[in-house]
C-alpha cells in the first residue's frame, strides 16, 4: 500500500502542529519519522491513522484520499508506546479484540490468534491479564493485536521506549525482520536516532512541524542538508565550532584563532569566502596524530567516556569542546595536551544563518 | 498495606491511638446508646431500666412499629425505589456526560464544568420553591404528569418527581467524578480500540466502563446511600404518606405536641441505617476508591 501525504497540515487553534508535509512511502517500505518531542511526528501519525483528521492536505492510501475515513475502515495496525491493551481482557482476548469486531468466523478469529501468537513467542501466555505480564511481553503482544488483522500499513509510535535498553535492542531486530518478511508498509515513530537508522529503510526527519529531509539513512548521514540534520543524525553526534574557510587554487583551510585545519578542495571551495560558517565534523572523523604533523591542531583531554569497543574522548580545542572516537585503551588521561587530525574528505559546511549547507545543496 | 511502611516504633503509634480513641468514644457511644435504647423501657446513661429505675427493663416493644405500623413496609419499599432509580439514573447520565466533557472538546464545554460547580453549591434548600413550580408544571403534562404506575409520574407529589429532583440535585457531583475517572484513561487504549474497528460508543462501553468500574461502584454506592437517606426533597414534595420514604416518617415522630417516645425514634433510625451499615461494610474497599481516583489495572 502506497501511503501519500500531500501538503498535510495540523492546527490545533493557532498552533500549527504539522505545517505540509509532503511525503510518499512505498510499498512495504518501513518508514521512519524522527525528530524531537514536540516536532509533530506523532501528530503525523495519528492522522495517518484517522485519529485526527487533517487542517490542510490529504492522506492518500494507493489511491484513495482518507481525510475523512474513520480509522475503523483503514485497515491499520498500530502499536503504541504505552502498549495500550486492554487490561480487563486476556492476552487471547485482546488479539482477537479487532477480529471480533469484523466478525471473522470463530474457527478463522482462533486460528489466526494462534499463528500470531506463536510467531511473537506469547503462545503460553494467551490466558494471562496484560497486568501479569512483562513490558516485552506486553509489546509482543501489543505486536501481534496489530498484526493480526493483516493491516494493510502498520503504524509505530515509539513502541521500543518504555522497555529496558537489552530488550530495545533484540525487539528492534525483531521488528526490522517482522516487517521484512511480511512486506506491510511501516511509518515508525522515534525521538531516538539509533532506531530509525537501524530499522529503516528510508527516514522523515520533522523539525518545527515541518519535514527537514526523506532520505535514505546513508544519505542523512553522509551528507545532511542542515545543521539540525546533522547534529540529530549519528550518535555520538557531531561537533560543530564556527571557522572561516579561505584559500585558492585547490589548497583550502579552515580557520579560527588557534585553529588551522585543511579541508578537501571541494569542499573547501563551496564554503569559502562567505565570511564565517559552521564547521561540522563527526567524532569518528577527528584522530588523534603525531605532535607537530602537518595539519593537526593542538588539544587538551576534557573528559574521557570508555564505551568499551572504543573511547569517547571530549577535548577542548582552540576554545570550544568537541568529542572524538578513539580506539579503546588509548592511555589518554584528563588534561593531557595532544594533537588532532581532522578528516580533511570529512568536513562539512553550513551557513550559520539559514542552518542550510553550504556543500548539499 | 504495605508493613515497611511504619517507620516508627510501636511505642511512638500509642499516642495517636489514645488521642483517636478519646475523640471517637463519644460517637461509638451514641452508636451503643441507640442500640441499647431500642430494646429497653428506658435507659439510665447505657444501662436498660425499666419504668422504675431498676436495671432490666428489656423489651421489644419500641419495634412494634414493623408489625403494628404496615406501612413502614411500604415506605421502605418507596425508600428503595428511590435510591435504586436515582443510582440508576446517576449513573447513567454522568458517565456519559462525564466522558463527553473528559474527551470531547466542544464549545461551551468550560462554562458547563464551571457552572456545574457552581449549582452543586447551591443548597437545595433554596431551591424548593422554584422546583415547586417546575413539579406543579410537570403534572399538567399528560401521562408523564402523574400517569405512570407506581412511581405515579414525575410531577408533583409523586415519587417520580422526587427521584427525577434528586437526580438533578446528585448529577454535579456524579459528573465530576466521573470525568475525574474518565480523566485517568490513557487516550492510547482509546485509540487502539478506535484503530481495532470500535465506534465512539462501543469504546465507551466496552473499554473504558470496564475500567471506571471502581469509580462505578463507589459513586453508585454513594448515591443510593444519599438517595436512602433523602429527607428535604421527600419531605417537601410528598405529602401522602403512603407515598412518602423512611426519613419523612422518622421526623414525623418527633411531633411537637405529642410525647416523643425517643426510644421508639430510635429503633425507627436504626431500622433505616441496616441496610447502610451492611452496603458500607461490603463495599468499603470501593468507596476508598472514589478519592483514590481512576482504574488500577495492569498498565
Amino acid at each position: 500500500m502506497i501511503v501519500t501525504f500531500d501538503n498535510l497540515t495540523k492546527r490545533f487553534g493557532d498552533v500549527v502542529a504539522v505545517d505540509t508535509v509532503n511525503m510518499q512511502v512505498q510499498d512495504g517500505e518501513f518508514v521512519a519519522l524522527l525528530g524531537p518531542s514536540g516536532c509533530g511526528k506523532t501528530t503525523t501519525l495519528l492522522m495517518a491513522a484517522g485519529i485526527y483528521s487533517p487542517s490542510g492536505g490529504e492522506i492518500r492510501f494507493g489511491d484513495k484520499i482518507m481525510n475523512n475515513v474513520p480509522p475503523k475502515d483503514r485497515n491499520i495496525g498500530m502499536v503504541f508506546q504505552s502498549y495500550a491493551l486492554y487490561p480487563h481482557m486476556t492476552v487471547y482476548e485482546n488479539i482477537v479484540f479487532p477480529m471480533k469486531l469484523k466478525k471473522v468466523p470463530k474457527s478463522t478469529m482462533d486460528e489466526r490468534a494462534r499463528q500470531v501468537a506463536d510467531k511473537m513467542g506469547i503462545g503460553d501466555l494467551l490466558d494471562r491479564k496484560p497486568g501479569q505480564l512483562s513490558g516485552g511481553q506486553q509489546q509482543r503482544v501489543a505486536l501481534g493485536r496489530a498484526l493480526v488483522k493483516q493491516p494493510d500499513v502498520l503504524l509505530f509510535d515509539e513502541p521500543l521506549s518504555n522497555l529496558d535498553a537489552r530488550l530495545r535492542y533484540t525487539m528492534r531486530a525483531e521488528i526490522k525482520r517482522l516487517q521484512f518478511e511480511l512486506g506491510i508498509t511501516s511509518i515508525y515513530v522515534t525521538h531516538d536516532q539509533v532506531e530509525a537508522m537501524t530499522m529503516a529503510d528510508r527516514i522523515a526527519v520533522m523539525q518545527d512541524s515541518q519535514l527537514q529531509a526523506f532520505d535514505t539513512p546513508a544519505e542523512l548521514y553522509d551528507r545532511p542538508r542542515t545543521l539540525f540534520i546533522g547534529g540529530f543524525v549519528g550518535n555520538p553526534p557531531m561537533n560543530f565550532m564556527d571557522v572561516e574557510v579561505t584559500g585558492q587554487s585547490g589548497n583550502f583551510q579552515a580557520r579560527r584563532p588557534n585553529f588551522n585545519i585543511p579541508v578537501a578542495a571541494q569542499r573547501g571551495r563551496k564554503a569559502s569566502d562567505r565570511g564565517e560558517v559552521v564547521l561540522g565534523i563527526r567524532p569518528e572523523d577527528v584522530s588523534i596524530c603525531a605532535p607537530d604533523e602537518a595539519g593537526c591542531v593542538a588539544g587538551e583531554v576534557y573528559v574521557v567516556e570508555p564505551m568499551g569497543r572504543d573511547d569517547l574522548v571530549g577535548f577542548l580545542v582552540a576554545d570550544t569542546h568537541l568529542y572524538a572516537l578513539t580506539n579503546a585503551g588509548s592511555g589518554l588521561k584528563i588534561g593531557d595536551q595532544v594533537a588532532l587530525r581532522f578528516n580533511p574528505d570529512k568536513a562539512q559546511f553550513f551557513d550559520p544563518k539559514t542552518a542550510r549547507s553550504l556543500l548539499w545543496e | 498495606m504495605d508493613e515497611n511502611m511504619g517507620v516508627g516504633k510501636r511505642g511512638q503509634e500509642v499516642l495517636p491511638m489514645i488521642v483517636l480513641t478519646l475523640v471517637t468514644i463519644p460517637i461509638v457511644v451514641g452508636y451503643i446508646w441507640i442500640f441499647v435504647s431500642t430494646f429497653a423501657q428506658r435507659t439510665y446513661g447505657l444501662m436498660p431500666v425499666d419504668s422504675n429505675g431498676d436495671p432490666g427493663g428489656l423489651t421489644l416493644a419500641n419495634w412494634s412499629f414493623l408489625w403494628e405500623d404496615p406501612i413502614i413496609w411500604r415506605l421502605t419499599l418507596n425508600t428503595f425505589v428511590l435510591a435504586t432509580l436515582l443510582t440508576l439514573g446517576v449513573l447513567l447520565v454522568s458517565s456519559l456526560a462525564g466522558y463527553a466533557l473528559s474527551r470531547i472538546s466542544f464549545p461551551g464545554r468550560k462554562i458547563f464544568l464551571g457552572t456545574t460547580l457552581i449549582l452543586h453549591a447551591f443548597p437545595s434548600v433554596t431551591l424548593l420553591i422554584a422546583i415547586y413550580f417546575v413539579l406543579r408544571w410537570i403534572t399538567g403534562v399528560p401521562v408523564l404528569g402523574r400517569g405512570i404506575p407506581f412511581l405515579g409520574g414525575f410531577g408533583y407529589n409523586t415519587l417520580g418527581g422526587v427521584i427525577l429532583v434528586s437526580v438533578a440535585l446528585e448529577l454535579p457531583l456524579g459528573i465530576w467524578l466521573m470525568k475525574g475517572f474518565f480523566d485517568n484513561i490513557s487516550w492510547d487504549i482509546e485509540r487502539a480500540a478506535l484503530i481495532d474497528g470500535c465506534t465512539r460508543f462501543r469504546v465507551w462501553w466496552q473499554i473504558v466502563m470496564p475500567l471506571i468500574r471502581p469509580g462505578i461502584a463507589a459513586l453508585a454506592i454513594f448515591t443510593f446511600i444519599s438517595g436512602w437517606n433523602a429527607f428535604l426533597i421527600p419531605y417537601t414534595f410528598l405529602t401522602k404518606e403512603e407515598l412518602s420514604t423512611l426519613a419523612p416518617y422518622l421526623r414525623g415522630l418527633l411531633s411537637d405536641t405529642a410525647p416523643v417516645s425517643y426510644s421508639t425514634v430510635a429503633a425507627v433510625g436504626l431500622f433505616q441505617l441496616i441496610p447502610v451499615i451492611v452496603f458500607f461494610i461490603f463495599t468499603q474497599e470501593y468507596l476508598l476508591n472514589i478519592f483514590g481516583g481512576g482504574s488500577k489495572g495492569g498498565v
